[in-house]
């Protein structure tokens, strides 16, 4: 009677979120083993890697960065990468930097892990693929930091709940670019891996994936920019890195706290755009098909 | 709906004969390159292995795109055309049979739409029929399982593709390489067999560049080279020369008919272009809407079209390349023995009122032409013997000899072009009107001049007619250059020729 009355048209007061908190009550008190157990894992996955990009000193790191990104594009982005670092370490925020790069990479091959043979899995069977659908669509348009809610009733503060939400937030491009991918491949070209007698496995790791690889490849990136924006937004929680920073800046009003954290993640994630795009075009496919202009 | 099977069976033992002649000859020229090339040696040996059964078997199949193709399929089974079934789904094949012999070029022809890509892919199983059976060399390939059929496409039936279906990615020889990595073939053989293959369609030198870097015509080579590393007997080309521009299509399908000729290969291929399919075709099925409407030779096909469809789907065929000498000879009518001297000569000239006639010697062989007016002068001259009055100066043309090339020698002369056979002798001559009718397409003349297609059709009166426009006149040269072709020579042929 209460509730109804809160309505404009009269009809009952639908207790959704009540009815949502219950089953995440429910599912916290009945799989509380194995939340214990991601738990566990993620810190542990969390503290090696930011042992490896924390512990050594600024140099060491950045130049293997910088590296990469030369192996992967060429010395301009190799020299771009290194000042942009430079920067990041000139304005205090090296320390944050790496661990939010250590929480990106974790997040992200996570979420690559599930998301990758869900679309193939969803490029395979069009049943899936209509159901994965509507799922993607509600966890990319859901505000990102509604997933922090119940992370945080799950796994408390930290590292682990700000992981959890970014692997969830992160995962619906990887799933879509990857169906999309494996769907775009020349329907001629796997006939022909048919014609020619090649069993399913052989024509998935033959023919579709390594076609699909360029397609894929932008999903992969698109999955390292969302972590990237959530691990971000991960530091409401608790979570270590330049979105604490960001939030303590928020919170104080501090202009030059904000803009200093803030260019880091630009810088972070210009890094990352850059250097996963180059990896792109380094499939064997995106090269046999530049060759043409050559 | 006019034709089902019953034309398959109507073709058939014309067709035997026909193959099984193509595969004796193929043979030899097999194995006399066989030593240096292992496909070649290879495929021989499996073409003479099983002789008799036919490569491809097609029986009353139906396929149907749709939630409820079977009732589809019951339903125009019953009659139903295939507006009738359109809410069950699309017919896209009805009632397909055709037998393709080992070593022939099968060519199905049609538009867009005419379910000719559909019936291909149901004939190495990438489409299973809704109704009706497939054989490859006997074996029903919707009856085997998974396995089964990957051995059987793996060994026995391979594809080209309209866009090549290459993999980018890949060099061309590892691409030429492909279905044998596939096969499990260890790498050395399966690089040395590819190169092989490379080496047959001419694209040695480009081995180890990508797809990408090479023209439409040599990517289709390499499609073409690895549907024959494969080392299958029987060949599906799915519009394969379709996406080539004209000049490479055609330098492609001379390719194909020099291989097939070496290798001995059962082709079918599909194409919507009815000059490449009367270029290739051993024997050609035309398609429309889903429906094989004639199976024939394109000589069959050109002069006794089924259809209208058909009629005017060749109306604008390019006739001279396709017919040949053989499809317009008559019987000649004014042809002397050498033994019948002069006298003899001019008697036979009189009869068949002519002012020319072939001379021949005992063994039919064709000797040269006499004239009437030296023939009467030798006469009164008391000579008794052909051999000086005999003039070789028209030009034979062959039975095999394609109407393009017959113009030239048909201008030359007024006389009608003789035909030899290959050993030389005289089996027929091609008058010019006969050439000249033959360019018209069926479907004018019949609005045209009723007559001249009897006239087609019966050898006797076109061939008299022809022949005595000559006559007329003692200079038999300028006579029948000048001459107007009489507005319907039947009815004068038959009028002085009961």
């Amino acid at each position: 009677m209460i509730t109804a009355a809160e309505t404009q048209s009269g009809l009952p007061r639908a207790p959704l979120g009540e009815w949502v908190e219950a089953f995440v009550s429910w599912v916290t008190s009945t799989f509380a083993w194995l939340f214990d157990l991601v738990k566990s894992v993620l810190t542990w996955l969390f503290d090696q890697l930011d042992t490896v990009l924390s512990g050594p000193p600024f140099w060491v790191i950045a130049l293997v960065l910088a590296g990469l990104a030369l192996w992967a594009r060429g010395w301009k982005l190799g020299l771009g990468a290194f000042i942009g670092f430079a920067v990041i370490d000139m304005v205090g925020q090296w320390g944050n930097a790496m661990d939010t790069l250590a929480l990106v990479i974790i997040a992200s091959a996570i979420a690559l892990l599930i998301a990758i043979p869900l679309g193939i899995w969803a490029a395979r069977n069009d049943s899936v693929s209509q159901l994965l659908r509507p799922v993607l669509d509600f966890m990319q348009t859901m505000p990102a930091f509604v997933y922090l809610i119940p992370t945080v009733v799950i796994f408390l503060t930290g590292e682990v709940p700000g992981i959890v939400a970014t692997v969830i937030f992160a995962l619906a491009p990887g799933v879509r670019f990857t169906e999309l991918g494996i769907r775009q491949v020349d329907r001629e070209v796997v006939e022909a891996g048919h014609a020619f007698g090649a069993t399913e496995g052989r024509i998935m790791r033959q023919i579709q994936l390594p076609l699909a690889l360029p397609t894929i490849m932008a999903g992969i990136n698109q999955v390292i920019m969302l972590s990237l924006s959530m691990v971000v937004i991960a530091g409401m929680v608790g979570a270590v890195g330049l979105g604490s920073d960001v939030v303590r800046a928020l919170q104080r009003v501090n202009i030059s706290l904000g803009f200093e954290a803030g260019l880091a993640v630009v810088i972070l994630a210009m890094f990352l755009d850059r250097v996963t795009s180059a990896l792109g075009d380094r499939a064997p496919v995106a090269k046999a098909l530049k060759a043409t202009a050559a | 709906m006019t034709v089902g099977p019953g034309v398959t069976t109507q073709q058939d033992p014309h067709q035997a004969g026909r193959t099984d002649a193509a595969a004796g000859q193929a043979a030899p020229s097999d194995s006399d390159q066989g030593a240096q090339d292992s496909l070649l040696t290879k495929t021989t040996g499996t073409t003479t292995g099983t002789e008799g059964t036919p490569a491809v078997q097609v029986e009353n199949v139906y396929k149907i795109f749709g939630r409820r193709s079977g009732e589809a399929a019951r339903k125009l089974k019953a009659g139903a055309s295939r507006a009738d079934v359109a809410s069950l789904g699309t017919a896209a094949v009805i009632d397909a049979s055709f037998e393709v012999a080992k070593g022939e070029i099968f060519v199905v022809m049609g538009l867009s739409g005419s379910g000719k890509s559909t019936l291909i892919r149901m004939l190495n199983g990438l489409w299973k029929p809704t109704s009706g059976t497939v054989r490859l060399g006997g074996q029903d390939i919707n009856a085997v399982g998974a396995k089964k059929l990957r051995d059987i496409r793996q060994k026995s039936v391979s594809m080209v593709f309209q866009h090549f279906a290459l993999l980018p990615h890949r060099t061309v020889l590892d691409n030429a390489a492909y279905p044998l990595e596939i096969q499990g073939v260890d790498k050395a053989s399966r690089l040395e067999r590819a190169r092989t293959a490379l080496d047959l369609v001419g694209l040695t030198d480009w081995a180890d560049k990508l797809p990408s870097q090479l023209s439409g015509g040599m990517r289709q080579r390499v499609g073409l080279a690895r549907a024959l590393a494969a080392d299958t007997d029987v060949l599906l080309m799915d519009e394969a020369f379709s996406a080539l521009d004209p000049l490479i299509r055609r330098e492609m399908q001379e390719q194909l008919v020099e291989l097939q000729s070496k290798l001995g290969k059962t082709i079918i291929f599909i194409t919507h272009d009815l000059n490449e399919a009367m270029f290739l075709g051993d024997r050609i099925a035309v398609m429309r809407d889903g429906r094989i409407v004639q199976i024939g030779s394109s000589e069959e096909i050109l002069s006794d079209p089924a259809n209208d469809y058909v009629a005017q789907f060749v109306a604008d065929v390019d006739r001279t390349r396709v017919l040949t000498a053989s499809s317009l000879m008559h019987r000649p009518r004014a042809v002397v023995p050498m033994s019948a001297g002069p006298r003899g000569a001019s008697r036979t000239m009189r009869e068949a009122q002519v002012s020319a006639a072939y001379v021949v010697d005992r063994s039919r062989t064709l000797r040269g032409v006499v004239y009437d007016a030296e023939v009467v002068d030798a006469l009164r001259a008391g000579v008794t013997s052909l051999e000086g009055l005999v003039r070789d100066d028209l030009t034979a043309v062959t039975e095999d000899t394609s109407l393009a090339e017959v113009f030239a020698p048909a201008a030359e002369s007024p006389l009608p072009v003789p035909v030899t056979d290959a050993a030389g002798r005289l089996v027929g001559v091609i008058p010019r009107v006969v050439l000249l009718e033959a360019m018209v397409p069926q479907h004018l003349e019949e609005t045209t001049d009723e007559t001249s297609t009897q006239d087609s059709a019966d050898d006797d009166t076109v061939a008299s007619a022809a022949v005595e426009q000559a006559p007329t006149s003692a200079g038999a040269a300028d006579a029948v250059a000048a001459e107007p072709v009489p507005a319907d020579p039947s009815e004068q042929t038959t009028g002085e020729h009961p």
